[in-house]
C-alpha cells in the first residue's frame, strides 16, 4: 500500500539499532539504482516543469514565442483567471472522497470482517471489486454517459416523478461530475480499507461490548480507530488522483464547460493551446496544494497515534 | 443502563443450558450455580464447553436453551453491553490505540461513572501498575498487560467477574505470583469469580468450589479437598491428579465395604466412598497414598495389599521419587515416595509388593474406556 508509509508518521522514535558504519557504502550502492531512477524521473522533469512555468512570453514576431526567464506573474494570472477551476478541484475531490469512504467502508467491513467465516464469498467479493479494472477507465465512464444520456429511461424517469425539471438533464452536471469521480476511485478506497479492517481483531470489539459500550459506541471507540490507517491511506490514494483528473469532468465525458476542474485546463493548455507557462504553472500549484493538504491530512489525522 | 453500580458479587444460575454450533454440540445440559462471593472454577480439558459457558454468560454468545440469571434477574435476551459482568479475556484484548489508563477507564466512561480517570489510576494502583498508566499495552509485558486486563474489569465492579484463562500465558512463576494477587484481590473485593482453566493445580489452588467439565457436562462439582480425595468418575480421577485404576467384580461384601477380585488380588474399599456396590467396578488410590514393600508385609484388614511386582521406572522429581511397579496380570501401578532421609528402593527391577489403607481407596461410577482385555484387569497412570 503506496500510502501506508504515511499513516506510520512519528513512528520512527525508536527506530532500529544504528547501522554500523562499514554498511554505509554497500547500502549507498544498493540505493544507487533506485535514486537515478529519481533523478532521471522525477527530480529532472520537476526542475523543468518549475523552469517552464516560469517562462516568458514575446509575442513580438506575431505568434508567442516563450523563453526561459523568472516570470513569477505567471502564476498570479493562473491563479485569477482560474481560481473557480482549482477550487472545483479541491472541492470535487472532497466530495467524491467523502462519497467513496461512505460506500466503500461498510463493503471493505462487510468483506474483510464479516465475510470471514466464508472464505469464497469473501475472494469472489474481492473480486468483484477488483473487476471493473479489466475494462479500460474511459470505456466504462462512457458507458455511465450513455446510461444517464438525456435521452436514457433514467432521466425520463427522474423527470417524471418530478426530481429534475422537464429541461434538466444529468450529463454535464456537477453531479454527474462527483459521481463518476466516485465510481472510478472506489476501488482505490475498498481496498486499503480492507487490509485494514481485514486484520481487526474481533475480539477488541468483544471486549468492548463487555465494558458496556453499545455497537455504536463499539463502532466509534474502537473499529473507527483501529481502522484508521486504511482510512487515512484509501482517502489519500482516491484524493490526490481526483484533483487532478480531467476524464470526468471532460466535456466529452459526464462534464461541461462548467465542470471542467483543474486537470482540463493543464490538458486544454498542454495540448490544444500550447500556453506551456500556463500550463506548468498550474500543475505546479496543484501538486504544492495537494502536498500541502495532505501534510495537514496525515498530521491532523494524528495517525502516529496509532499502533 | 440495566447494570448500577454494585460494590459486592451476585450469584449466577445457568438452568437448563444448551448450545448447539453448526456441526456439533458445545454444552448438552448444564445447570450451575454459583452462590455471591465465591471463587467458582470451571475446570476442563481444551474443547470441554468451558469457554463456550463463559461465553455465554458474558453474552458474547446466545444459549440455544435454557436460562442465564444473574442476581436472581434473567439476563439470556440481555446484550452482552447491558449485563453486570466483566471478562478478564485470556488475550486480554486491551485496546491498543489507547493509553493502559484509557483502558482502564473505558468501562467507567461508557456507564458515565463520576470521575473515572481517578477510579481508573486506583485500580491500576491495586494491581501496582499506577506508574504505567500512560503507556501502550503494547509497551508492556505479558504478566504487566495480564494485569491491566484485570483492572480494566475490576475497575467497574461487576456482580460477577468472568476470567478465562487469564494466567495461561503467563510463566510458571509469574503465573504462581498472580494466582496468589488474584485470590487475594477477589477476597478484598468481594466479587463473585468465574474462573475457567485447564489447569487443575491453579483451580484446586484458588477456587472455593471447583467443577469439572467432560464433553458439555459437569462431572462433578464440589470443593478442591472433596473432588480431589473422593473422585466419582474415572475422567476426574484422571484430569485432577494421578489414579491408579484397577477393576474387577463385587465379589465380597459387608455392612461398611465391599472387595472386588483383581486378578486374584482382594481390593476393598469402603462403601461410602464408592459410586456402585455391585458387579464390575473401577477401583481407585492415588499414587501418594500407595506404599511398597520390598518383603511381604503383614498387614491388618485395613489395608489392601497387591504384589509383587517389578520396579520398571524410577523418575526423580526432587521433592518426591516416582515409581512405576509392573504387577503381573493387573498391570502398572505408580507410587509416590516422598524423599525424606532414607530413600525407600532405587534400583530397578527390585520386587516389591503394593500396599495402601483401604479408607484411601475410591470406587468410580464408570469404568476406564480402553479395558482391552476383559480378563486381565488394568490399572493406569494418567497425568
Amino acid at each position: 500500500m503506496a500510502f501506508a508509509a504515511f499513516s506510520h508518521g512519528g513512528g520512527g522514535k525508536k527506530s532500529a539499532a544504528p547501522v554500523s558504519k562499514g554498511n554505509g557504502k554497500v547500502a549507498l550502492l544498493l540505493l544507487l539504482p533506485g535514486l537515478l531512477y529519481l533523478a532521471v524521473f522525477f527530480i529532472a522533469p520537476l526542475i523543468s516543469l518549475v523552469a517552464t512555468s516560469l517562462q516568458t512570453m514575446d509575442i513580438s514576431s506575431g505568434f508567442p514565442v516563450y523563453s526561459y526567464g523568472f516570470q513569477v506573474s505567471n502564476y498570479v494570472d493562473v491563479v485569477t483567471q482560474y481560481g473557480p477551476q482549482i477550487f472545483r478541484s479541491f472541492f470535487y475531490a472532497l466530495l467524491a472522497t467523502v462519497a467513496a469512504l461512505i460506500i466503500s467502508y461498510p463493503l471493505a467491513y462487510f468483506i474483510g470482517v464479516k465475510a470471514r467465516r466464508w472464505p469464497l464469498l469473501q475472494g469472489l467479493m474481492l473480486t468483484l471489486v477488483i473487476a471493473p479494472f479489466f475494462i479500460s477507465f474511459l470505456l466504462r465512464t462512457f458507458a455511465w454517459k450513455q446510461i444517464f444520456s438525456n435521452e436514457s429511461w433514467i432521466v425520463g424517469l427522474l423527470q417524471q416523478i418530478g426530481l429534475l425539471a422537464p429541461d434538466q438533464y444529468l450529463v454535464g452536471t456537477p453531479f454527474m461530475v462527483i459521481f463518476g469521480l466516485t465510481y472510478n476511485f472506489i476501488p482505490f478506497m475498498t481496498l486499503p480499507l480492507y487490509t485494514t479492517l481485514e486484520r481487526l481483531d474481533v475480539r477488541y470489539l468483544e471486549a468492548g461490548a463487555d465494558l458496556y459500550a453499545s455497537p455504536r459506541k463499539t463502532f466509534t471507540k474502537i473499529t473507527l480507530p483501529l481502522s484508521m490507517p486504511g482510512i487515512v491511506s484509501g482517502t489519500l490514494l482516491t484524493f490526490i488522483p481526483i484533483a487532478g483528473d480531467y476524464v470526468n469532468a471532460s466535456g466529452l465525458f459526464l462534464g461541461s464547460t462548467e465542470t471542467s476542474m483543474l486537470g482540463n485546463v493543464v490538458e486544454s493548455k498542454f495540448l490544444k493551446s500550447y500556453e506551456y507557462p500556463t500550463a506548468s504553472a498550474l500543475s505546479v500549484i496543484l501538486m504544492g496544494a495537494i502536498l500541502f493538504l495532505v501534510t495537514l491530512y496525515v498530521r491532523k489525522s494524528g495517525t502516529d497515534d496509532l499502533l | 443502563m440495566a447494570t448500577e453500580f454494585v460494590a459486592r458479587g451476585a450469584d449466577l444460575e445457568l438452568k437448563g443450558i444448551r448450545k448447539e454450533f453448526p456441526g456439533f454440540t458445545a454444552i448438552e445440559n448444564l445447570d450451575l450455580h454459583i452462590p455471591a462471593g465465591e471463587f467458582f472454577a470451571l475446570l476442563g480439558p481444551s474443547g470441554c464447553g468451558k469457554t463456550t459457558t463463559l461465553r455465554l454468560v458474558a453474552g458474547l454468545e446466545q444459549p440455544t436453551q435454557g436460562k442465564i440469571l444473574i442476581g436472581g434477574k434473567d439476563v439470556t435476551n440481555t446484550k452482552a453491553h447491558e449485563r453486570p459482568v466483566n471478562t478478564v479475556f485470556q488475550s486480554y484484548a486491551l485496546f491498543p490505540h489507547m493509553s493502559v489508563l484509557e483502558n482502564v477507564a473505558f468501562g467507567l466512561k461508557q456507564r458515565k461513572v463520576e470521575d473515572p480517570m481517578t477510579k481508573a489510576q486506583a485500580s491500576l494502583d491495586l494491581v501496582e501498575l499506577g506508574h504505567l498508566a500512560l503507556r501502550r499495552p503494547a509497551q508492556l509485558s505479558g504478566g504487566q498487560q495480564q494485569r491491566v486486563a484485570l483492572a480494566r474489569a475490576l475497575v467497574n465492579r461487576p456482580s460477577l467477574l468472568l476470567l478465562d484463562e487469564p494466567l495461561g500465558a503467563l510463566d510458571l512463576k509469574l503465573r504462581r505470583q498472580m494466582q496468589i494477587e488474584l485470590k487475594a484481590i477477589q477476597m478484598e473485593v468481594g466479587l463473585t469469580f468465574l474462573h475457567v482453566t485447564h489447569d487443575q493445580e491453579e483451580a484446586m489452588d484458588m477456587a472455593d468450589t471447583v467443577a469439572v467439565m467432560n464433553k458439555g457436562r459437569i462431572e462433578q462439582m464440589g470443593s478442591p479437598e472433596k473432588l480431589y480425595d473422593r473422585p466419582k468418575t474415572v475422567f476426574v480421577s484422571k484430569f485432577l491428579g494421578q489414579s491408579n485404576l484397577f477393576v474387577g467384580k463385587v465379589e465380597e461384601e459387608n455392612a461398611s465395604s465391599i472387595s472386588i477380585n483383581v486378578a486374584g488380588n482382594k481390593i476393598t474399599v469402603p462403601k461410602d466412598r464408592a459410586e456402585k456396590h455391585k458387579g464390575k467396578i473401577a477401583v481407585g488410590v492415588r499414587p501418594e497414598k500407595a506404599f511398597f514393600h520390598e518383603e511381604k508385609p503383614k498387614l491388618g484388614a485395613g489395608h489392601n495389599l497387591i504384589g509383587p511386582g517389578e520396579i520398571i521406572d524410577i523418575r526423580f522429581t526432587g521433592v518426591s521419587n516416582q515409581y512405576l511397579i509392573e504387577i503381573p496380570n493387573v498391570g502398572n501401578v505408580t507410587v509416590f515416595a516422598q524423599n525424606i532421609g532414607k530413600s525407600p528402593v532405587t534400583e530397578l527391577g527390585a520386587k516389591v509388593w503394593v500396599s495402601w489403607k483401604v479408607e484411601h481407596a475410591f470406587g468410580l461410577s464408570d469404568l476406564p474406556t480402553n479395558t482391552g482385555d476383559e480378563t486381565i484387569t488394568q490399572s493406569i497412570t494418567v497425568q
